[in-house]
């Protein structure tokens, strides 16, 4: 984990590619989340609403990306992560996280980092999950 | 236009336990290996694990959005918020949780016509009665058929 001294405005850990996320992958994140949304895991539901097939759960390249934050900053550290979701994930898209500082201040006596998270997808390098974190930095 | 009266109301949620089977399989689910999630005995929850916390919801649970008149068929997942006032719960911690509609209002979208938004606050407490996480969901529902978002 870097240090206080290591954080600047720009750090950024390298970043990491995940996948290709799988049907399996989006089952088991259903299973573990209790989201049995029809849409990411029955195919025939998913074409009868219109989808080429199913798609990935946003919560769960939302929680990919959260996991890349707390790898790189403490799981124990985080105050806040927020996401927007934007580009659908589909099966056999990888997707790529990265992050960056964007803010090392103290508050209320503790020292803390301001993060932006980026889940693109490799297919279309478009974004999938746009993030902000904050963390604690012991 | 939706009754302005339910802006605000909280709704009692539920009581639930934080077990580390259940923190080890969300981990793995998305994918990290961090030893503070898979190993610790008193594994801290993953940032966006208190989604999960809805199968400790009883099903005839009155919920807030259901007095939105929404169709659900055009509803979209936008957006999702964590805050933590301290370290996250951790395996062992019993958290209780109180809902209410935060805000709705309306957006031209640039692709689906008029879109409502609607924001939901959950309000987490542990077994002391401090509260020790917010969550922030924020709903869309969409003119059109949906091509973005979750």
């Amino acid at each position: 984990m870097p240090t206080w001294d290591e954080l600047q405005e720009g750090s950024a850990p390298d970043a990491r590619e995940y996948g290709p996320i799988t049907r399996t992958d989006m089952v088991r994140y259903q299973g573990a989340s209790g989201d049995f949304n029809p849409i990411h895991h029955d195919e025939e539901f998913a074409k009868s609403a219109g989808y080429p097939s199913v798609f990935s759960v946003g919560m769960l390249q939302a929680g990919i990306l959260a996991g890349f934050a707390t790898d790189w900053l403490g799981a124990s550290n985080v105050r806040r992560y927020a996401v927007q979701f934007r580009e659908q994930v589909w099966p056999g898209d990888k997707v790529v996280c990265s992050g960056t500082v964007t803010r090392t201040y103290e508050e209320d006596g503790e020292r803390k980092v301001d993060v932006d998270l980026l889940c693109t997808r490799e297919a279309s390098g478009g974004a999938a999950i746009k993030g902000e974190a904050t963390f604690v930095v012991p | 236009m939706v009754d302005q009266s339910i802006i605000g109301k909280r709704y009692p949620g539920y009581t639930f336990p934080i077990e580390r089977g259940k923190v080890r399989e969300f981990a793995q689910a998305t994918k990290t290996t961090n030893p503070e999630y898979l190993d610790a005995v008193d594994a801290v929850i993953p940032p966006t694990w208190l989604i999960a916390s809805g199968f400790w919801a009883p099903p005839d649970l009155p919920n807030p959005v259901t007095k939105l008149d929404i169709n659900l068929a055009r509803l979209l997942h936008g957006g999702q918020e964590f805050v933590f006032h301290g370290p996250p719960p951790k395996a062992g911690d019993v958290i209780s949780t109180e809902s209410w509609i935060d805000k709705v209002y309306e957006k031209e979208g640039k692709r689906g016509g008029t879109m409502r938004f609607a924001e939901m606050v959950t309000e987490y407490r542990d077994q002391s009665g401090k509260v020790v996480a917010e969550s922030r969901t924020t709903m869309i529902e969409t003119g059109k058929a949906p091509t973005e978002g979750s």
